[in-house]
């Protein structure tokens, strides 16, 4: 046993990834597979475009908060509409920190009796703590510890989970619902991480492996690893949490706005409310952009970006080669005035400039069902 | 193969007179994984052992290969910039990165062998 592998925790399905050969590495305090031997990150990737692809995300974190006050509570933490937001629909949002900036981002389910949220994983011991310092009035939490989440990724995830669960096949996009998949129950939602259409599946941890050969056995899916699940969302436009976005960065600087329903925005009500609000109004100083550089060198995380004279105008947050975009794509903050789509900038990679052109995201298009 | 030799940085370099050909092992692209892009050094370079002289990126990262030897670079392996899955198929052929003329032979002696290497690539693994 290796130091890696005592300070680390493992997933249920930690064998299963062995055993199809995983390349296990310690990831935000669990080993996971970044990708599988006979595969690699392209064709993981391609597989996630064309196909299904199977991902373990049972490092994230499951809680479920019950009680009167539940929405309430939980409104006065993050800048979404909860109160309008339908039993059994699910909504992207963000706990956001007294000066704007996010603490973590999250997904939020209406349940029949419960809000369910899955955070993520490096930020799940400060986020719980949060909701236990924060949550007020008549509301319990309750930490989700005996379940694990699978991602389901691909064009025919819904063919593979329609062969158990017909209604599976026509839920709408961040909706939730009970299905009984391989004999398993499941809380399946239709949402995920890599712009294609797709499901993200809890269960017991004592059934994710049963689960999850079941959903490998169609010819239709394949493992894919923690690399492809960063290529999938980084050409999806998709902030990863610690890069993207952090304490420092705002919703508005992030481009999240969509994220924050009008009469939230309206009321306020939750942490950093009048930065964000004034943002609103006045614009925000930077803005998180897609950046294409030109030529196939990829521009990482950390990368200067300068203006023509050479003066320093932002830095590259994700970045990378995008196998379905064919070549580099980043995406990183840049001064507001350089922000605009056609705009072009310079990325400085080992020292040398290279041009890069500010471009809309996503770089793949969404191909999220929509009925 | 007795002309080739292997570096402790996953390196290899086949002499033919005083010219050395440079590329990556095997062991050294699989544990990149898929690689997208390569930056091989200008002919004139002048490489010294152990320097920095050509950058390897995958997916996930992007790495430095160095220098095993001294010498100048006489040829670089341009095919790579349109093709830089070569790497990964044919690492230790068409995936080649650079030449070098040889300033110091004697430097040869201080790397492995096919035999020491094959050893050293088990004990890390």
């Amino acid at each position: 046993m290796t130091d890696q592998d005592s300070q680390n925790k493992k997933t249920a399905l930690y064998a299963l990834h062995l055993e199809l050969g995983g390349k296990m590495v310690p990831f935000a305090g669990y080993m996971l597979p970044v990708q599988y031997a006979d595969a690699g990150i392209m064709l993981e990737h391609q597989r996630a475009r064309e196909s299904a692809a199977l991902f373990d995300v049972s490092h994230m974190g499951q809680v479920r908060i019950t009680g009167a006050d539940r929405v309430a509570a939980l409104e006065a933490l993050v800048p979404a509409d909860v109160e309008n937001l339908a039993v059994g629909r699910t909504r992207y949002s963000f706990f956001t920190n007294e000066t704007g900036g996010i603490l973590d981002d999250l997904m939020i389910t209406q349940a029949e009796d419960s809000l369910i949220l899955v955070i993520n994983a490096a930020c799940k011991d400060a986020d719980i703590a949060h909701l236990r310092a924060n949550l007020e009035g008549d509301v319990k939490l309750e930490v989700l510890e005996n379940l694990s989440l699978l991602a389901l990724q691909g064009p025919k995830s819904a063919a593979v989970l329609g062969q158990w669960a017909p209604e599976a096949t026509t839920m709408p996009f961040m909706s939730t619902r009970d299905f009984v998949i391989a004999g398993i129950d499941c809380r399946v939602s239709r949402s995920g991480y890599s712009g294609e259409d797709g499901y993200e599946i809890a269960m017991e941890s004592d059934q994710a492996v049963d689960l999850a050969r079941a959903l490998l056995e169609h010819d239709a899916v394949s493992a894919s690893g923690l690399g492809a699940r960063d290529s999938l969302r980084l050409e999806a436009g998709l902030c990863l949490y610690g890069h993207d976005i952090d304490t420092t960065t705002t919703p508005v600087e992030a481009g999240l706005t969509w994220a924050m329903q009008k009469r939230r925005r309206t009321e306020g009500g939750f942490p950093g409310a009048a930065v964000i609000q004034k943002q609103l109004a006045d614009g925000a100083s930077r803005r998180l952009v897609g950046l294409k550089p030109e030529g196939r060198a990829p521009c990482r995380e950390g990368t200067e970006l300068t203006d023509d004279s050479g003066r320093v105008i932002g830095r590259i947050t994700s970045g990378g080669f995008g196998p379905t975009a064919g070549g580099p794509v980043a995406m990183g903050y840049l001064e507001t005035a350089f922000a605009s789509a056609g705009t072009n900038v310079q990325a400085v990679v080992r020292g040398k400039p290279r041009p890069c052109e500010v471009v809309k995201m996503p770089f793949v298009a969404h191909n999220f069902y929509r009925g | 193969m007795s002309d080739v030799k292997f570096s402790e940085d996953h390196e290899w370099i086949r002499v033919e007179g005083d010219v050395g050909t440079i590329g990556i092992t095997v062991f050294a692209q699989q544990q990149l994984g898929d690689v997208v892009y390569v930056e091989v050094p200008e002919v004139g370079t002048s490489v010294e052992k152990g320097g920095e002289v050509a950058v390897v990126e995958s997916v996930k990262a992007a790495s430095e290969l160095f220098a095993p030897i001294d010498g100048e670079v006489v040829e670089s392996n341009s095919g790579l910039a349109d093709d830089p899955a070569a790497v990964n198929s044919d690492p230790e052929g068409e995936g080649w990165f650079f030449k070098v003329k040889i300033s110091d032979a004697g430097q040869l002696d201080d790397l492995m062998d096919e035999a020491a290497y094959k050893a050293f690539v088990e004990s890390q693994s």
